[in-house]
């Protein structure tokens, strides 16, 4: 029989004060995010009890009934045609780019590195001059102000992922596809675009989530027509007497989507978060 | 990959059919909208705020005729602006290390496998995923002074009631952003290094342990050294949203009390959007789009980040 290794040393004593210091943590980063949840489902007695309601009585909607019949809940939607949208046109406008940069080295590295630098821009100092040729437009307060935007903001990071997923592509299948008498841009549509499908959705996850975060640039760029979700969570805050059910329901209805979209997407999380450092 | 096949398509080595565009152009046509809206939300705003800050345009007055560098000669006579970059490099420089620090010991908790370990990482990501304005709208209602839950539990501890005023007391406003912060970005920071880590050769580890190397020299000649690609993109993504933030100090303190935690962001939008100095503000966005591509450069320099 082997000696016992000092109790601290036994396989069985780490993994479980692992466990305990893994169990500790999730409870720190989640007690937040339960708070955030728990507030929105309480009543108002519940809410300003003293001392705090830990876990309310009973599940109750009322809170979101609110937003719902006063049309603050419409917020949520705005975020998500601004987001949606926007999304879109810059994974095909920042794929087709991808393209050119990788297939025809257009520009060359200057290009690359130049378009990767407008994400180090920060949202401040565009926002300013933005506003001022937006109301010049007449664009303030407008979907496709934001969305041009949330696009142009986008599309470095969507640039600079589509290269990476298009390197790995062979080049024989579009060959062939060229051979076969298809065009170039039927290539891109039937060849390319279908066989970077898990690198566009990996890309689009973030870029979604860049747009349906963004606060400044909504902030200064909307009045009533298409506020966001975000702007609307802060109208609720006051000097004093906070709308505390309303910050809490309108925060969870923005952040309920976002869940759910990287919980179904958790695969491609860490290269999209690592702007491809770490090849998922 | 090889680089004839590239360079003979992009000399159009496979015909095209007739009736097309000339394959020439096509390129070009590929970047052509990504380059124009680039150049919409690059370009142009620097050069529109070159232009503006050249002029005197506040709330009173249009008055478009050159003005000379009065408003870059009121930059450097502008205290509270000079405060409000030293808040910002305070902030970038305390939770920078800090989440750094974090989500190192945290990747390094869950780096051996254990049962149910990709549930865990799966529920430590959520608070990375939320919006930032939520973040900070969240920990105000953590922190509220009377039916917070933070003052709950510290009063447990102290064995009476609490009351602080974490959002409101200058000697706890900046321990609340870092909180709210580090709660927020320590987990990017975690499953980042958490991936980097993983690919660690372990042969090497395991070479270096066999030779008697402890495990501090283990980890600063071999993993650091390995990781260390990953870790500088994470750091400079941080630090770049760092120079940035505004959302949460927004949500939790507005810049105040006073402005004591007026950052960059939230300077520049007060004299823009509420003061309405519209050249001053140029002259503002200028030299924050200045300083900030100089560091950028120094950081992307010295990391080894330029390929």
């Amino acid at each position: 029989m082997t000696p016992q290794a000092p109790f601290l040393r036994r396989p069985g004593t780490v993994l479980a004060l692992r466990y305990l210091a893994v169990l500790a943590l999730t409870i720190v980063f989640l007690f937040p995010v339960y708070w955030l949840f728990i507030i929105s489902f309480k009543t108002p007695e519940e809410i300003f009890a003293f001392p705090p309601v830990w876990y309310p009585e009973s599940i109750q909607f009322a809170n979101y009934r609110v937003l719902f019949k006063d049309g603050d809940a419409v917020t949520v939607w705005n975020s998500l045609v601004l987001a949606g949208v926007s999304t879109v046109i810059a994974m095909v406008l920042g794929t087709i780019c991808a393209y050119s940069l990788v297939r025809f080295k257009t520009g060359g590295e200057n290009l690359a590195v130049w378009i990767i630098s407008q994400r180090m821009m920060p949202p401040i100092a565009i926002a300013f001059p933005i506003f001022l040729l937006y109301v010049f437009f007449g664009w303030v307060d407008s979907y496709h102000g934001l969305i041009i935007l949330y696009t142009a903001f986008s599309l470095p990071y969507v640039i600079w992922m589509m290269r990476g997923y298009i390197e790995d592509l062979p080049l024989e299948l579009e060959e062939s596809a060229l051979v076969d008498g298809c065009t170039r841009w039927e290539v891109l549509w039937k060849v390319v675009f279908p066989m970077v499908r898990s690198g566009l959705f990996a890309t689009a996850v973030f870029t979604f989530v860049f747009a349906w975060n963004d606060f400044l640039f909504a902030l200064v760029l909307t009045r009533t027509e298409v506020i966001t979700y975000t702007v609307q969570v802060t109208h609720y805050f006051g000097g004093q007497s906070n709308f505390w059910a309303k910050i809490a329901a309108m925060s969870v209805l923005g952040t309920i989507p976002v869940f759910f979209t990287v919980a179904t997407l958790q695969r491609y999380l860490v290269r999209g978060i690592s702007m491809g450092a770490v090849k998922g | 990959m090889s680089e004839s096949a590239t360079s003979a398509m992009a000399a159009g080595g496979v015909a095209a059919p007739a009736g097309h565009a000339p394959d020439r152009f096509f390129k070009y046509w590929l970047i052509a909208p990504a380059i124009f809206l680039l150049l919409l939300v690059g370009l142009f705003p620097l050069i529109y705020s070159l232009i503006v800050s050249f002029q005197n345009i506040t709330m009173m007055e249009v008055d478009t005729s050159f003005a000379g560098f009065i408003n870059y000669a009121q930059l450097f006579k502008d205290a509270r602006l000079w405060q409000a970059l030293l808040h910002t490099a305070l902030i970038t420089i305390i939770a920078l290390p800090l989440e750094l620090v974090l989500g190192l010991l945290m990747a390094q908790l869950f780096l051996e496998r254990m049962p149910g370990r990709q549930i865990f990482v799966s529920l430590l990501v959520l608070p990375t995923v939320i919006s930032p304005i939520v973040a900070g709208a969240t920990w105000r209602l953590m922190f509220d002074n009377r039916y917070g839950p933070i003052n709950q539990i510290i009063g447990w501890f102290a064995g009476e009631p609490m009351t602080i005023l974490w959002t409101v007391n200058p000697n706890l406003v900046y321990p609340s952003i870092f909180i709210c912060e580090v709660w927020q970005w320590t987990p990017f920071m975690f499953l980042i290094l958490l991936a980097a880590l993983s690919n660690v050769d372990k042969s090497l580890t395991e070479a270096a342990e066999i030779d008697g190397a402890g495990y501090w020299r283990t980890f600063f000649k071999i993993v650091l050294p390995s990781i260390w690609p990953v870790m500088a993109i994470a750091i400079l993504i941080r630090g770049l949203d760092l120079v940035r933030i505004f959302d949460v100090i927004w949500a939790l303190t507005q810049g105040g009390p006073g402005t004591m935690t007026e950052t960059i962001s939230i300077y520049t939008y007060v004299q823009g959007f509420q003061q309405f100095e519209t050249s001053y503000t140029a002259a503002i966005a200028f030299l924050v789009i200045a300083m900030l591509t100089v560091i950028v450069v120094w950081a992307i320099r010295r990391m080894g980040l330029a390929k």
